[in-house]
Formats: C-alpha cells, sequence, structure tokens
C-alpha cells in the first residue's frame, strides 16, 4: 500500500500511482446500469431523471437495461405488492453478481402511504438486501441523483480483499433469495428472516 | 366460510396444422408468452398473457394486480380529506384531475358551492395537466415503435416547464393535493398567471415542431395507421371513453356533456377521429392539445378576484348527510368518476373509483387479435395506461 | 330524461313480473336509484338499453357495495306501570336487518347524452346465496368491473363469460373489501404507529412476547 502523501507528490511530478482496488471501483462505480423497472410513481420520477433536465447521463447511469442479465442496480421504484413481490425477488435473483438496490420513495421503503394495504408489501428490504432508501412521495430526480452518488461511494469505499470484502467477492455469502410463494391470505413467507431482523419496540 | 367460486377458464393448445407455400403440410404449435409484469413496453407492472401461432396474436388475456394499492379499502377507512392524497397517487400523471374528480363528487354529495375563481384555477390547472399528459402519452407511443428516446425527450421537456408551474402553485410536482371540497387549498402564487400565459404562449411553437418531426413520418405512418382498429358500436358497448373514444368518432366529451365546473363559458371543439385506428388516437391526443390551449388563452384572460375556497366549507370534521353521490369529468385519459356513499360518519361507507384505464384495457384483445406482436405494443401505448390507476 | 316514475311505470309494463323498488337518496346530490329482483334483471336492463326513448347505451361504472348484517335500533316511547305508577318508558326494539352484497350500475347514454340511472342489484345474503346475473352480454364494459366485484366482494355473476380474479391472485380466498374483512397481521414493526395500527401493533406484540 503506498502512502498518501507520496502519492500526491508523485502525482505532482506527473507519476499516476493506483492500485487495483481503485482501479476496479472507480470504473464499477461510474458505469451501474440500472435495470428499467418502474413499478409505480416514482418510476415516472425515474425517468424525469433520465430526461434532458437532469440528465442521469452524466454519472454513467443512463444505460437501463430492459433484462436483469445486464443490470447492476435495481431502482425499486415505487409501491411493491404482494403480487409483485414474488416477480421482484425474481428479477434480482437474475441479477449477475455485483448488484445493488436503491430502494426509491416511501413505499419501497415501508410501504409508505399504503402501508395499510392488505396486499402492500410493507419495505422491500423485507425480502431483498436494500443499499441505499431514499425518502420521498416520490422523492425528486434529484434525490435519485444523490441516492446514486451515495451508490457511487459505497463502492469506492469497498475492500476487495479481507473478511469485509463485498458480497460478490465472498463465495460463501448468497447471491439469491428465496422467492414468496402466493398463499391463501397472504405471500409465504411474508418476509425473509436472514435479511429482516427489526428490533422489537414495545409501547 | 363457504361461497360458491367460479372455476378458471380452461386453456386450449390446439395443434394447427398449416401449409407452407410450396405445399408442405407444417404443424406448428401455439406459444404463449407473459409479457410482463417487467417489461419495457407494458408501462409499468401490467402483464399480458399472449397466445402467438408464429408472429400472429391469436389470443391476449390481461392480468392486473401488481399495482393493486387498496385505495379504495384505505380510503373507507379514513376521512374524506384524507383520501384526497391518495387520488394524487392514482393517475400518477395527472393528479389535478384526479383531485378534482373527487371534489366534484364529495361537492355533489355535500352540496357544497365552488366560488369563481377557484372554478377558473381549476379549469387552468385541468387544462395544464391534459398538456402535459397527452404530450407525454405521445412520446411514450414513439417509443414503444422504437423512437428511443428524442420524442419523449421532447415531451419531457415541455412537461418539465408545467411541473414547475404546478410546483410554483402547489407546492408538489407531481402529487399535488391542491383541492378541496368547495375550492382550492391556497391562492395563486404572484406572477404565476404571467408564466402560464407565457408557456401556453409558447407551447403552439413546440408543437408544431413536434408534429411536423413526426406526423408525416414514414415509419409512424406504417406502424399506425390501420393498426388497433375499433368500431363505434364496440366502443360504446365497452364503455370507452377519452381521446380512444373520440378516435372512433363518437362525440362524447363529458365536459361538454355534463359541463361540469364552467366548461360551458370556453369556446373549444372536440376533434373526432374517423378509423378508430392508432394513428387516430395519436393525432387526437395532439388536437386536443390544440383545444386546450383555446381553453387557457380564453380562461386566463377572465380569472376574477375573490376567494378560492368556499367559507362554509368544512375541511376538519367534515361529515356529509347519509346519502350518495356519483361524480365524473373529463380527464385525459376518459371518464374518472368516484362513487360515494355516505352513511353520515366522517369516512366515507363505499369509495369507488371508476378507472377509465381499466375500462379501455376492457377490448384489448378485441384490437390485438390477428395482428403482429409488435403491433401489441404500440396498440397498448395508444390506449394510454398508468398502472396506478388501473389497479388502484 | 324522463323520471325515474315514468321509466318504471314504463318498465312494469314492458316486463310483466318484474319488482322495482325506487331507493330514496336525501343528500344534495338526489341521486336516486332503481333496485331491480336477480329474476328479471336481465330483462330490465335489456329493455333499458334498447328502448328508443331511453337508449342507455353506457354503462359507465359498476361496483359492489358490502352490506353486513346490522342492528337497527327503535326507540320506542311505551306507556308501563312501573312501581305502580304509570311512566312514559323508552323502549329500544332492535331488529336486525340481514346482510346482503349489492352491485350497482351507473348508466348513461352516448347517443341521447344523458343519464345517468343507477341500478341495484342485490344478493340473498353474504355467505352462499351470492349469485346475480352478470349484465356483461349488454355491456362489454361491465366485464373487468364485475371480475373486480367478484375478486374483492365474492359476488358470483351468473352468465359472465371469464369469471376470476382479476386484481388478486387466483389462490386467495379473502374477499378484501368485505367490511369484515381482517389483513394478514404484519404491523408489527411499524416506525410511528398511531390509532388503530399502535392498536394492532399492541395486540401483534402481546402475541409475540408471551407465547
Amino acid at each position: 500500500m503506498i502512502e498518501e502523501g507520496l502519492k500526491n507528490e508523485l502525482a505532482k511530478q506527473g507519476v499516476v500511482v493506483t492500485t487495483i482496488q481503485e482501479l476496479y471501483n472507480w470504473g464499477r462505480s461510474n458505469s451501474v446500469w440500472p435495470l428499467s423497472f418502474g413499478l409505480a410513481c416514482c418510476a415516472i420520477e425515474m425517468m424525469a431523471a433520465s430526461m434532458a433536465k437532469w440528465d442521469i447521463a452524466r454519472f454513467g447511469s443512463e444505460v437501463f437495461r430492459p433484462s436483469p442479465r445486464q443490470a447492476d442496480l435495481m431502482i425499486v421504484a415505487g409501491t411493491v405488492t404482494k403480487k409483485m413481490a414474488p416477480q421482484v425477488v425474481r428479477l434480482y435473483n437474475q441479477m449477475p453478481e455485483p448488484k445493488y438496490i436503491i430502494a426509491m420513495g416511501a413505499c419501497a421503503i415501508s410501504g409508505g402511504p399504503f402501508k395499510q394495504g392488505y396486499n402492500v408489501l410493507k419495505g422491500i428490504d423485507r425480502l431483498l438486501p436494500v443499499d441505499i432508501h431514499i425518502p420521498g412521495c416520490p422523492p425528486r430526480p434529484e434525490a435519485l441523483l444523490h441516492a446514486l452518488i451515495t451508490l457511487q461511494k459505497k463502492i469506492e469505499s469497498q475492500v476487495l480483499t479481507g473478511p469485509n470484502r463485498p458480497r460478490h467477492l465472498d463465495a460463501a455469502a448468497p447471491s439469491e433469495f428465496p422467492v414468496p410463494e402466493f398463499g391463501e391470505h397472504d405471500i409465504v413467507p411474508a418476509m425473509n428472516p436472514q435479511l429482516w431482523k427489526p428490533r422489537l419496540v414495545v409501547r | 366460510m363457504s361461497i360458491a367460486t367460479a372455476s378458471p377458464a380452461p386453456r386450449n393448445y390446439e395443434v394447427i396444422p398449416k401449409t407452407s407455400p410450396d405445399g408442405l403440410e407444417l404443424e406448428g404449435e401455439l406459444l404463449e408468452v407473459a409479457m410482463g409484469p417487467q417489461h419495457p413496453s407494458t408501462h409499468g407492472v401490467f402483464r399480458m398473457d399472449v397466445v402467438l401461432d408464429g408472429e400472429t396474436v391469436v389470443k391476449l388475456k390481461p392480468v392486473f394486480g401488481y399495482l393493486h394499492r387498496n385505495h379504495e379499502k384505505i380510503a373507507e377507512n379514513t376521512s374524506y380529506l384524507g383520501s384526497m392524497p391518495y387520488t394524487d397517487r392514482l393517475d400518477y400523471f395527472c393528479s389535478l384531475t384526479n383531485n378534482w374528480a373527487y371534489a366534484l363528487a364529495v361537492e355533489r354529495l355535500a352540496g357544497l358551492q365552488v366560488p369563481e375563481r377557484a372554478q377558473f384555477i381549476r379549469v387552468i390547472t385541468a387544462e395544464l395537466t391534459r398538456l402535459q399528459n397527452h404530450t407525454s402519452v405521445c412520446g411514450f407511443l414513439l417509443q414503444d415503435m422504437g423512437a428511443l428516446g428524442t420524442p419523449l425527450m421532447y415531451a419531457f421537456r415541455e412537461r418539465e416547464k408545467i411541473l414547475d408551474l404546478f410546483e410554483a402553485l402547489t407546492g408538489a410536482r407531481m402529487m399535488c393535493n391542491y383541492m378541496r371540497f368547495g375550492g382550492c387549498r391556497c391562492d395563486l402564487p404572484p406572477g404565476w398567471l404571467d408564466r402560464v400565459q407565457k408557456i401556453v404562449d409558447d407551447f403552439p411553437r413546440f408543437l408544431d415542431s413536434y408534429e411536423a418531426m413526426l406526423n408525416t413520418n414514414e415509419i409512424l405512418l406504417a406502424r399506425t395507421q390501420g393498426v388497433g382498429r375499433l368500431s363505434r358500436a364496440l366502443a360504446i358497448s365497452a364503455g370507452i371513453t377519452g381521446p380512444m373514444l373520440r378516435a372512433c368518432g363518437v362525440d362524447y366529451d363529458i365536459r361538454k356533456v355534463d359541463r361540469y365546473g364552467i366548461y360551458d363559458r370556453f369556446e373549444f371543439r372536440i376533434p373526432l377521429g374517423e378509423q378508430g385506428d392508432v394513428y387516430d388516437r395519436y393525432m387526437i391526443r395532439l388536437l386536443e392539445i390544440r383545444e386546450s390551449l383555446k381553453i387557457l388563452q380564453q380562461a386566463l384572460k377572465a380569472v376574477p378576484g375573490g376567494p378560492v375556497i368556499d367559507p362554509k366549507a368544512k375541511l376538519r370534521g367534515f361529515r356529509p348527510k347519509a346519502g350518495e353521490a356519483y361524480g365524473r369529468i373529463e380527464g385525459p385519459k376518459g371518464e374518472l368518476g368516484f362513487y360515494l356513499i355516505s352513511d353520515g360518519s366522517p369516512n366515507p361507507y363505499r369509495y369507488r373509483v371508476r378507472p377509465p384505464s381499466l375500462i379501455n384495457l376492457t377490448i384489448l384483445e378485441d384490437m390485438c387479435l390477428g395482428q403482429s406482436v409488435a403491433d401489441a405494443v404500440v396498440t397498448l401505448g395508444s390506449v394510454d395506461i398508468v398502472l396506478g390507476e388501473v389497479d388502484r | 330524461m324522463e323520471s325515474l316514475e315514468q321509466i318504471k311505470i314504463r318498465l312494469e309494463a314492458a316486463i310483466p313480473g318484474a319488482q322495482l323498488e325506487i331507493l330514496s337518496n336525501d343528500s344534495p346530490s338526489a341521486e336516486r336509484s332503481l333496485l331491480l329482483d336477480n329474476a328479471h334483471a336481465f330483462a330490465v336492463a335489456q329493455f333499458l338499453r334498447d328502448d328508443s326513448l331511453l337508449r342507455l347505451d353506457y354503462c359507465s361504472n359498476v361496483t359492489g357495495v358490502d352490506w353486513p348484517d346490522s342492528e337497527i335500533s327503535l326507540k320506542v316511547k311505551v306507556k308501563k306501570i312501573v312501581e305502580g305508577v304509570e311512566k312514559e318508558v323508552e323502549e329500544v326494539t332492535k331488529t336486525v336487518r340481514p346482510g346482503f352484497l349489492e352491485a350497482v350500475y351507473h348508466l348513461y347514454s352516448m347517443a341521447m347524452k344523458n343519464g345517468p340511472l343507477i341500478l341495484r342489484l342485490r344478493t340473498g345474503n353474504r355467505v352462499d346465496r351470492v349469485q346475480m346475473p352478470s349484465l356483461t352480454p349488454l355491456w362489454r364494459s361491465c366485464e373487468f368491473q364485475e371480475r373486480e366485484v367478484y375478486d374483492l366482494f365474492g359476488v358470483v355473476f351468473d352468465g359472465h363469460p371469464d369469471l376470476r380474479r382479476i386484481l388478486m391472485w387466483d389462490e386467495f380466498k379473502d374477499y378484501p373489501m368485505r367490511k369484515d374483512y381482517r389483513e394478514p397481521d404484519d404491523y408489527e414493526y411499524e416506525p410511528t404507529p398511531h390509532d388503530e395500527v399502535l392498536e394492532k401493533a399492541r395486540r401483534h406484540q402481546a402475541a409475540e412476547v408471551t407465547p
């Protein structure tokens, strides 16, 4: 590992020193291709973010892929209903590693305004591991860009070796998650206990 | 609970013997394709179960419910006013017309009067909503035909200008939550009408360039003319409303029929189509934008002063008398209606949304049969659905 | 358009045996509706569609309403002898109105540009006599809306060409828009529960803490 001071000194002399890790993360973080996957209202703001006024292409994410096989990022843009939840998990399972999730909007985070609905999943993090949450109903396109930049920072800070290495470099870590089935009253299972470990709050 | 259930419809997979052009006997199986719920052309989480004979659609069954957010159930458990923000999220392109339809239904239920100034503001915001909806729909339709990006980007550029106006007025770009029973939530910010005037004055120039770019485009003509035809009789029987109905040549616009609000004071025409195909639907929308601009020009010149909400209208503790009412408006997608039953309590006993997008999909199969699967995509794009409203 | 009374008279003349009832509406909208009996509902609807004066060719809105069993209490003042003295005592008589499911149809005329005429159909009860005739053969617009009423309320429409669940999945067993439907218990960890949600959270936590 080269020291930061020496690296800066060398850079002044026109010598660029880097590490494989930095190079790897730099490349990954600046070409996060999202899945073109809209669920509800937030999808319109996602589209607005990709249009001329906000231009998500400035951050290397303009390539919305219709196929999950080609996508790195799933933006869960909208209410996940119980009828849709199995397909969302299936789509995520079909994405190749490394893959990330942005939960966009109140509905994807917790069910939002519709959390009292019988057909509404109360947050996608009951079934899938979420990297970034953006609140808002719907979040403005700026908020989506902020989430994307936060995700880029997260990717850049990932250490490639050692016990804290990211999931896609850890053969033991799960890459696919169980797909719930349609039950008679609810989806079964309604949540993934490995992922969703809420603190019990007794009032 | 023992309840008689209907058995699901049986599925037939026939093997159709065919003859090739050379006279050889061919055997082919029908292919069932599930388009959706995650599919780039389905405008959200909509699914079409299509049965194909080669490229030809022989059966198409729409599947709904992937965005069923229980709007009606939630509304029956909350106060009348509490449902207003939820109506924004029905058809999330047109929150202000949704607000108006709901406010209209409650005003009919409770017998509230709307002040003059609020009526004008409602017309202006509703017509602006129609502008941005129709331009976006034309962009999406062209995206379905393969014009990736450009027309939609043009449409969204204009849409953003109108959303900026909504934001200045209501504080939110999309979910405006602006109308109240008996008026509007707040008065216009200073200079707002001048900003609207400027956009309304500039809009025809955008529309001219948009139409010059697209209307005579060879690909657009080939992909839309004669595609997805709908007969007049079927359209009426299936309850089709909005631009889709008028593209079949039926003169029915609730703005003219019911004359709700103050639409009887404005001069505008109802564009009608002839063939009822995708091209007619596309053209009807563009023509309706021009008519909306006429209404806006007339309305902007005549906005009176005064209050924007009936001072007698009660927002909190609002309890209409027991009874029922059905209020409907001409939304950008078609007839948007709200049916309310009150039992005298603060919550509606029954709250029902009549969703134009869902009912306009009734004849999707009839329009697509015998066409190629690529035309089915374009036909769906011309129906103009928003899943938040289809599934509610 | 003719008044509802005139329509009713003409209907009764045209369709012998049809039992029609005009339901009042006291709210300012004053939209009254016509209650049909299930046996003649299809014929009545067909008459309304084809009649040259009405031509109600457009069925705009179809919806279900759930009316569970309800107790109607009437206060009656009765003279009674209490402790040797005649007094006026209020007595509450309770009658149970059996529950039923209802479908409401809003009809308009595109040809004559008028309306609405509101039709209502009722089922026998909420459990096993939940059939009523489907009006889809008359108006295609009823197709999805009747499926929705079947899905959410459990009304079975006889004569519907394709009666399946439309919004919920096929395996689902409940009818969620009914007033006595209880949604699955997944309220437990809401960060800001209040009112009813708080009650539900408490009940849920009691069940979880003391199993």
